[in-house]
């Protein structure tokens, strides 16, 4: 497994841990009122497991598994999966603890630059999803 | 495909069975079924997907040793109970107000609650080894 897959798919697992450890506090909370502060951790709960976690896991797979180039760069440009995988965290942090934070149009900031990571990212593999059989230069 | 793998699956697969049919019921426009809704996106989020990434990842990441290429088989199979036992407490406990079922809706949202995180944690523990180079 490449190096940047397994930065993207171990970190997508610490969000997996944290998300989940979110969200059944909440679910507690649910059960036994322990206190209403725990409701704070919602959005935190959804961004990690949806962005953090499935998202990211399968960021770093598809830069794994995907049909790779016959070329000296297999996967592409690197360096520009690297930028999305900087990018694309660093969103996630803004947009999943922007409740936390006393400043405005932080998730706005944050879910921009989630789009703008996974654009990169797109642009970066897109080219490696290509038939059997079709030519396999960059 | 590992006989684990493939429980993961299938039940990925009826999960999202359930999910849609929950959610067409919540659609209907006199149906009153807004405390569904927790439960028709965990169903979706952790039955579905999650469940089905855990089956897949389970079969496919590489080698956790080679005794055991997938890990602790009996870690896998609790996994895969923790995580539909967990989802099937929250299933039927959490629609229902707090005053409902008296302490037993109480105990088996913790319940919930415990056996989910601890299948995430299982996973993640297992697969974090797994997730190396050659």
């Amino acid at each position: 497994m490449p190096h940047l897959s397994r930065w993207m798919v171990r970190l997508s697992l610490f969000y997996l841990a944290l998300g989940a450890t979110f969200g059944a506090l909440m679910l507690v909370n649910k059960a036994v009122i322990l206190d209403a502060r725990l409701w704070w951790l919602l959005n935190a709960h959804v961004e990690l497991m949806f962005f953090g976690w499935m998202t990211q896991f399968a960021m770093g797979i598809a830069f794994w598994i995907l049909p790779r180039f016959a070329t000296k760069t297999p996967r592409g440009n690197e360096g520009l999966i690297w930028l999305a995988f900087g990018l694309f965290n660093f969103g996630i942090g803004l947009s999943g603890f922007s409740s936390w934070m006393p400043f405005e149009y932080v998730a706005t900031g944050g879910k921009g630059l989630l789009l703008f990571a996974w654009l990169i990212f797109l642009w970066g593999v897109w080219r490696r999803i290509y038939p059997f059989g079709a030519s396999r230069k960059n | 495909m590992p006989s684990v793998t493939r429980w993961f699956v299938k039940t990925s697969f009826l999960h999202l069975v359930l999910a849609l049919v929950l959610g067409i019921l919540q659609s209907l426009p006199y149906g009153r079924m807004a405390a569904w809704f927790p439960s028709y996106l965990h169903l979706l989020v952790f039955g579905w997907l999650t469940q089905l990434i855990f089956g897949i990842a389970i079969w496919m990441l590489p080698k956790f040793s080679n005794q055991r290429p997938r890990g602790y088989e009996w870690l896998n199979w609790f996994t895969y109970g923790s995580l539909n036992l967990g989802l099937g407490l929250r299933f039927a406990f959490e629609p229902f107000p707090m005053t409902a079922w008296g302490s037993w809706r109480a105990m088996a949202l913790i319940g919930s609650a415990f056996l989910q995180w601890l299948a995430c944690l299982i996973f993640v523990a297992q697969a974090w080894v797994r997730v190396r180079g050659r």
